[in-house]
């Protein structure tokens, strides 16, 4: 028979080897609904390697993809390790591109050198303000930040939809509701001749090593953490807590700001409605699935960039659907939480009745 | 006295890490016979009990049971099942009720057949109802547990178990949350169940009622039986010294002449959401080389005192002054800079972050100091040292400095607290129920250092509803009541006793 116990401790082997299993299982998972679709399954798994790692573009394509679920994962994690539950990473990613199209789009006549830190700051801005908000009604007044910030996606998402069609519309654009390009000296610069990927990538990295260092080796994020995992005695041993989850606010929008900048000034070059697919929803996968790691939010954005593409090509290749991505992302996000609990829990083979 | 031989647990050993939890730890416990099982927090004895019950599988030992012919079989290990099956029940501290069931339901739960379409409890109901009159155990059966006081909803506990054929019986300390009336009517009714053929084993840290109760004692220490003995020959200074390994030190109170005002209150107001929670008007001196005990039942004000003393509220008339400064800003930062030290009720939500480690919760009050930072960045390595020292001369045991609070014991969480507060020498120590739950070791060493502090030239104000620790450490007692302190001008226990009660002395 075999029983659960609780474990007093977690081994970093398991804390490693949880997550790669989990989305491991979870892949095989997905063969279930692959073969129903009547897939040759093995066909369909190379196809997706092949649209992840089968060519310089198809890797390029997948860290493209990436590159904004690593910030959306990060400004998850850095609101949730203090237990600042900030949903409206969508919303901020928006704030932030418009943020980059109001002062990139001709405002300001700037050489890129001054003009790109330019845009990059006034996204951040603009993320922290949108989160900045929700973090000061819960210090003064105790409103849930998990309702105001999830409602403030569509508030946000309608204001911009109002922008596109009015200030911020491209009179060139034929009465589509876009706006104006990003000027040549305002864009993210490309990191290879002929493909997408940007220097947004670059960034991210750099935003993922500044949070890991942030928060486990200075004063400021031991303070956060110390308000996530117990607000009371933190108070009691003198942490400003409301000062605390103000500074992760701001930090988690600033850092979902920058997806939105990335995604404008380094990809599309102009922005819609529709820049984003959800990737401040997916950005809370992406720091779930890391176990709110800022290093692992890079790796579980790969995973889940590459499941993403390699489903597309899969898809193409197949004919199957491509929803099949999004599955094998949440029956990954679920063994990981099944995961988290083995890690935290031992399975114990009861010894037999000795006779 | 020596009877048959029902329950005997043969070198049991359990580790959790490094910890040694357990040590090859053998008991025997014969028919109708109380053991009582002593140690210091962390001694083991939950550890042994959970062993016996199947909640942890023992790294290696074996335990026996006798059956109701007095056969003595090997136990399977690690199965709750089977150790209910082999009649072995328990009630732990904290009980297992569930709050919107009736009594009667609470004792059936999980003794009834799963699926079935009647329920038929006639039959349950006379076999409770035998139980209740053999032993005195009474509970109101179709009363809702929530609504039971504490003394019934374990004695609800003790008929689930008996309903089941517990011929074994283990008890958390189960007079912890018991008042003195209601511990004493408990131990009548364990006298008349084991006139019944049950065994008791029963946990403690009351030297009292183990000595009045129990049969026989073994004491645990560092995960080791390291004594046994009949109680009839035991005295509490031998199995203190047992339990804590060398004879307690008697808390000495060298005489001191109190220095200037280290803490000072003038007509303070504060309005809490409750009574509970108010202070009317308090007028309070705490002087250097002074202990000031506040004694007072529980919910008196208490609470609304050590929040304003922390600097968690502050006051809505009044002052508050700190040697001659008088306080403007009430947060716990400034007070933690202006010199206060506190020693919080709830150690375990308010004194310590239990996810993080030993190291950084000796540093958490000290976050802005140069020794632990650097341009704001934390000095690991400093701060490693510290832990090191730390742990060291307070004598904080437990799976190392880097290893999260939480999987500390009471006793060492409080050492833990004390390293940090002492350590930062201040003036005035809050010490909010000090010792509440410590075993004597640790809460030994609590006083000590308090007085270490005083002698040092620290005012301490000690809020506890322990009036003998109060008496014992206090150079002047104050008595709190509704929300208002006066001073006792005496040590007679009943004129206290009195004012506590809110009647004139």
């Amino acid at each position: 028979m075999i029983r659960i116990e609780p474990r007093e401790t977690t081994s970093r082997l398991w804390n490693i080897g949880v997550p790669i299993l989990s989305a491991v299982i979870a892949l095989g998972f997905a063969a279930i609904p692959l073969a129903l679709a009547g897939a040759n399954i093995a066909e369909a798994y190379y196809q997706m390697g092949r649209g992840v790692f089968g060519s310089v573009f198809a890797f390029t394509e997948m860290l493209t993809r990436a590159t904004p679920l690593i910030f959306t994962g990060l400004a998850a994690t850095l609101a949730f390790r203090a237990k600042l539950w900030n949903i409206g990473a969508e919303g901020q990613l928006y704030l932030g591109a418009m943020a980059a199209v109001v002062v990139g789009t001709g405002a300001i006549d700037a050489p890129a050198i001054v003009l790109v830190p330019i845009v990059l700051l006034a996204g951040a801005a603009a993320g922290a303000a949108g989160m900045a908000g929700p973090a000061y009604l819960k210090n003064r007044f105790g409103a849930d930040e998990v309702v105001t910030t999830l409602l403030l996606n569509f508030v946000i998402l309608i204001f911009l939809q109002m922008m596109l069609e009015g200030p911020l519309k491209d009179p060139m654009s034929l009465g589509w509701p876009q706006s104006e390009p990003i000027v040549d000296n305002a864009a993210l610069p490309r990191l290879l001749d002929r493909m997408r990927i940007h220097a947004g990538l670059i960034l991210a990295l750099v935003v993922a090593v500044i949070s890991h260092i942030m928060l486990s080796k200075s004063v400021w994020g031991f303070k956060l953490r110390a308000v996530g995992e117990n607000a009371a005695a933190a108070l009691h041993a003198g942490i400003g807590v409301k000062r605390s989850l103000m500074g992760a606010a701001i930090v988690s929008g600033a850092v979902a700001g920058l997806a939105g900048v990335s995604e404008v000034a380094g990809l599309k070059g102009y922005l819609t409605a529709d820049l984003s697919p959800g990737f401040g929803f997916t950005g809370i996968v992406v720091a779930m699935l890391a176990g709110l790691s800022p290093i692992g939010v890079v790796i579980s954005a790969v995973f889940i960039a590459s499941v993403f593409v390699g489903a597309d090509s899969m898809s193409r290749a197949m004919g199957v659907s491509s929803f099949l991505a999004d599955l094998v992302v949440s029956l990954s996000l679920i063994c990981v939480l099944i995961g988290g609990f083995v890690s935290n829990y031992r399975f114990v083979r009861t010894a037999k009745r000795a006779a | 006295m020596k009877k048959d031989l029902v329950l005997s647990l043969n070198k049991l050993s359990k580790r959790f890490g490094k910890v040694i939890a357990n040590d090859a730890v053998s008991i025997e416990l014969h028919r109708g016979e109380v053991l009582a099982l002593l140690g210091e927090n962390g001694a083991g004895k939950t550890t042994l009990m959970n062993m016996l019950f199947g909640h942890y599988l023992p790294d290696s030992g074996s335990v026996e049971v006798a059956d109701s012919s007095g056969n003595m079989h090997p136990l399977p290990l690690g199965n709750p099942q089977a150790a209910l099956a082999a009649g072995i029940g328990m009630v732990h501290q904290h009980f297992a009720l569930a709050e919107n069931l009736t009594a009667l339901d609470n004792i059936l739960l999980g003794s009834e057949k799963l699926f079935s379409l009647g329920r038929n409890t006639s039959a349950a109901r006379a076999k409770i109802n035998g139980i209740m009159e053999r032993t005195g155990l009474t509970a109101p059966l179709d009363e809702l547990v929530g609504r039971l006081s504490v003394g019934e909803r374990q004695r609800v506990e003790l008929l689930k178990a008996l309903y089941r054929d517990a011929r074994i019986l283990v008890l958390d300390e189960p007079t912890a949350v018991l008042t003195p009336q209601e511990a004493d009517a408990l131990f009548k009714n364990i006298g008349a169940m084991t006139k019944e053929g049950l065994s008791v084993i029963f946990i403690s840290h009351k030297l009292r009622e183990v000595l009045a109760f129990s049969h026989r004692i073994a004491v645990l220490r560092h995960g080791k039986k390291v004594g046994e003995m009949e109680t009839a020959k035991a005295d509490q200074r031998s199995i203190a010294r047992m339990m804590v390994g060398e004879d307690s030190p008697v808390t000495k109170r060298e005489k001191l002449d109190p220095g200037k005002p280290v803490l000072h209150l003038n007509a303070v107001r504060v309005t809490g959401k409750s009574a509970r929670n108010s202070l009317h008007g308090v007028d309070l001196t705490v002087n250097a080389h002074e202990i000031v005990g506040i004694a007072g039942v529980s919910g008196n004000g208490q609470n609304a005192l050590a929040m304003l003393v922390s600097g968690l509220v502050s006051p809505d008339e009044g002052e508050l002054s700190v040697e001659d400064n008088i306080i403007t800003r009430f947060n716990p930062a400034a007070f933690i800079k202006a010199g206060i030290g506190r020693i919080p009720e709830d150690r375990h939500h308010h004194g310590v972050v239990g996810a993080m480690s030993v190291a950084e919760n000796l540093v958490i009050e000290r976050l802005d100091d140069t020794e632990v930072q650097n341009r704001g960045f934390l000095r690991s390595g400093a701060i490693g040292a510290i832990a090191e020292k730390l742990s060291k001369n307070y004598d904080v045991r437990g799976p190392g400095a880097e290893a999260p609070a939480r999987l500390l014991s009471g006793g060492n969480i409080q050492k833990l607290i004390l390293a940090r507060v002492f350590e930062c020498a201040p003036k005035l120590i809050l010490a909010n129920q000090p010792t509440r739950g410590l075993d004597l070791g640790a809460a030994n060493e609590v006083s000590r250092r308090l007085l270490e502090a005083r002698g040092r030239g620290a005012g301490v104000l000690l809020i506890s509803e322990d009036l003998d620790e109060i008496l014992a450490l206090s150079d002047r007692v104050m008595v709190i009541h509704d929300g208002r302190i006066n001073a006792a001008n005496t040590t007679d226990r009943q004129a206290i006793g009195m004012m506590m009660a809110g009647e004139a002395a």
